[in-house]
């Protein structure tokens, strides 16, 4: 099966051309928008570290190390499709519409981090496993009834597979012909349980073959595959030819979230080598020197700007003003039925408010 | 008596660890399975290191699936084995509820007691720790309206692992619920061998004659504070930690307030529907008469736990559990 779903790649881990097929797509323009699109999820993704540890936001899922796979993957959906992430999944929200404020609220227990931009179709992330696929073909079945040739993505992890709703997810997408891009992100392990004990099939592409949808496997820390491979599924869902499963192998370097401690479960050595070996943005970066165009300043600069987007959006976040208790009553339902409108009146009474 | 038993100073979690050990050590047919529960020793480390102690075949790492945990685990328990499974938040146990409702639950009755599902479901729950979004569900209203399901909560580390000890060896289906909250809050001596704390039995935690107090779980804490408070006042309650939510321990309720005439429940699962209500119909019907001021409810609110920075609002807060004790008293 691994001989059936060979892991794609463009370029390899020393920035070279290993597939030379999109080489003129691939311009100074587009390899400077993915490493700028990477670089400020990192260091987006290391401030949400560091807040955490701080006390200034709650538990929150890092995912450094998938950053080529959240972002290859993001930029091949187009304006008017849906979007529907997890939990570790804020570098393709935040390439698909969503700004830094609205993602660190998310993490600060806030409400209004569920809310996507006007106009981005990107749902909540999904916080119980694997249920999110199927929503994912349910927006993309309606796309197809109302005659639009627009797609829905849907990410989740290794251990997502192991859920009913995964099987449920491609087994619907794949009956209804739904233009569902389902983007598997196999970072090895989920919590502590590795793949290996997770399922015996070796490869999570292999599992398409059973719904009779088309099943890729790629290099998730080589961006270029992950953008062109995707865009590709995007296509074909576009017009029509239906579902594709993508497994996109790639790793975690950190905790699964601040409140996990790796060094239980694995040996954290494996995540140092592999920063120096397979980064998707040291990656990028070699191939960019390769081609003589990396540019030391342009560089630094870079990052000088992101970190101050960065920093403006911790502030704007910190200086939210503190939610009306009103809002734990008020959304529930279109008008307050009186049970909740009475809950409501009593704790207003019980602050003295009323 | 005079034996002496030897204790140790335990938090609540490292009771439920304790409580599995020494069955799992007791009998060979007790196995745990779940997320995580091996080599991580769980989430919240509830399983820490029994995979050393036991082995790989005792503890098991399952894949990513509750209704698959849930449904083998009937499997298993029908066929000799006494499986605990540890759904990691109770908030994930929703993929699992298909086969709690329609087959743990109800086998014993639908072969007139032929088949029989003895297991044990362990389930962290509840608000206050600040978790990300659905890991703060109380749905333990879900369960004990579901016919042929125990359900119990302990609120200290002592009857955590004496109850978890009874849950085991019960020949039926138990959910045992762990709030959160209380799993690293105190350390209390508990005994090091076994011992049970019967299931279906409260505890009076307070002796007063003015209102009677029922929460249980997380709650306790609560209104253990609002009854100092009312204390302050003048106001005595007899404080009663439910312990088991179905069955409920329906004489202590009924002797409780057959002394003091008034009472108020706490808890944080959202009102309608809540136990709150079932022991409303309980009062109601075992001792209308003794009663002096319509029953008072401190509950979470009809609506989904919010996200932590508004979940202070929905949890009932000692104030909250204070003006309702002084709105019966005042009746
Ligand atoms: C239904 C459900 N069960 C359990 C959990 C607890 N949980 C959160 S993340 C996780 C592991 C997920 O692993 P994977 O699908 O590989 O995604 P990753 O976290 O690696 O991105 C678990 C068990 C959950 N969120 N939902």
């Amino acid at each position: 099966m691994e001989k059936l779903f060979p892991k794609l790649q463009i370029i390899n881990e020393n920035g070279e051309w290993n597939d030379e097929t999109y080489r003129s797509e691939i311009t100074e323009e587009l390899t400077k928008e993915l490493y700028k699109k990477m670089l400020r999820s990192r260091l987006f993704d290391r401030k949400g570290v560091n807040l955490q540890r701080q006390g200034r936001i709650g538990t929150y899922v890092p995912f450094e190390g998938q950053e080529a796979s959240q972002i290859g993957s993001a930029l091949a959906m187009g304006e008017g499709d849906w979007m529907f992430p997890t939990y570790r999944d804020h570098a393709a929200t935040m390439t698909f519409g969503h700004s830094l404020k609205t993602l660190f609220l998310y993490w600060k227990g806030r409400q209004e981090g569920c809310i996507p931009p006007e106009g981005k179709n990107i749902f909540p992330p999904a916080v119980p496993i694997a249920s999110q696929l199927l929503h994912a073909t349910g927006t993309a079945w309606a796309e197809k009834l109302k005659g639009t040739d627009r797609a829905s993505i849907v990410y989740f992890g290794d251990g997502a597979t192991s859920e009913g709703d995964f099987h449920e997810g491609l087994n619907f997408a794949s009956v209804f012909n739904a233009p569902v891009v389902f983007f598997n992100q196999n970072n090895g392990f989920a919590i502590s349980v590795p793949i290996e004990k997770q399922m015996k099939s070796k490869t999570i592409a292999q599992k398409a073959v059973a719904y009779e949808m088309e099943g890729v496997r790629l290099d998730g820390n080589d961006v270029f595959a992950v953008y062109f491979h995707t865009r590709t599924a995007v296509e074909r869902a576009r017009k029509g030819e239906g579902p594709t499963l993508i497994e996109s192998v790639t790793w975690r370097y950190g905790a699964h979230t601040t409140a996990d401690d790796p060094s239980k479960y694995r040996d954290q050595n494996e995540s140092a080598t592999r920063r120096e070996k397979t980064d998707p943005i040291l990656r990028l970066e070699r191939f960019m020197k390769n081609e003589n165009i990396w540019d030391e300043k342009w560089a630094e600069e870079l990052h000088e700007s992101l970190t101050a987007e960065i920093e403006a959006a911790v502030k704007e976040m910190e200086e939210t003003p503190a939610p009306h208790y009103n809002d734990v009553f008020d959304h529930v339902f279109a008008e307050n039925p009186w049970p909740i409108e009475s809950q409501k009146e009593a704790y207003a009474h019980s602050r003295g408010d009323r | 008596m005079t034996t002496a038993v030897d204790t140790k100073k335990l938090t609540m979690v490292q009771a439920v660890t304790d409580g599995m050990r020494v069955m799992m050590k007791e009998h060979e047919n007790v196995i745990v399975l779940g997320e995580d529960v091996g080599q991580n020793g769980g989430v919240f480390r509830a399983t820490d290191g029994l995979v050393s102690e036991f082995g790989e075949k005792r503890v098991i790492d399952t894949p990513l699936a509750e209704s698959g945990i849930i449904g083998t685990s009937i499997g298993l328990a029908m066929n000799g084995f006494k499986p605990i499974a540890e759904m990691q938040f109770l908030g994930f146990i929703y993929p699992a509820f298909n086969q709690i409702m329609t087959h743990a639950s109800r086998i014993r009755a639908r072969t007139l007691g032929h088949f029989t599902v003895p297991m044990v479901i362990r389930a962290p729950f509840g608000a206050g720790v600040r978790a990300p979004e659905i890991h703060s569900d109380s749905v333990e209203a879900l369960f004990t309206g579901m016919p042929g399901m125990k359900v119990v909560v302990p609120s200290n580390p002592y009857d955590a692992k004496g109850m978890l000890i009874s849950a085991i060896e019960d020949p039926d289906p138990v959910l045992f619920l762990e709030p959160m909250r209380c799993y690293r809050s105190t350390k209390m001596d508990v005994p090091e061998g076994k011992y049970n704390v019967p299931l279906g039995k409260a505890a009076r935690l307070q002796e007063g004659s003015d209102v009677s107090v029922f929460a249980y779980g997380a709650m306790i804490d609560v209104v253990t504070k609002a009854a100092k408070s009312a204390e302050e006042k003048g106001i005595k309650c007899d404080v009663i930690d439910l312990r088991t939510l179905y069955p409920l321990d329906k004489d202590m309720i009924a002797e409780s307030v057959q002394k003091t005439g008034r009472a108020v429940i706490v808890h944080e699962a959202p009102g309608t529907g809540g136990l709150g209500e079932t022991i409303m119909s309980l009062i109601n019907d075992t001792s209308f008469l003794y009663m002096k001021a319509p029953v008072e409810r401190v509950t979470g609110f009809d609506t989904p736990v919010p996200m932590f920075a508004l979940e202070d609002h929905y949890l009932p807060s000692a104030d909250r559990v204070v003006q309702a004790i002084e709105k019966v008293t005042q009746f």
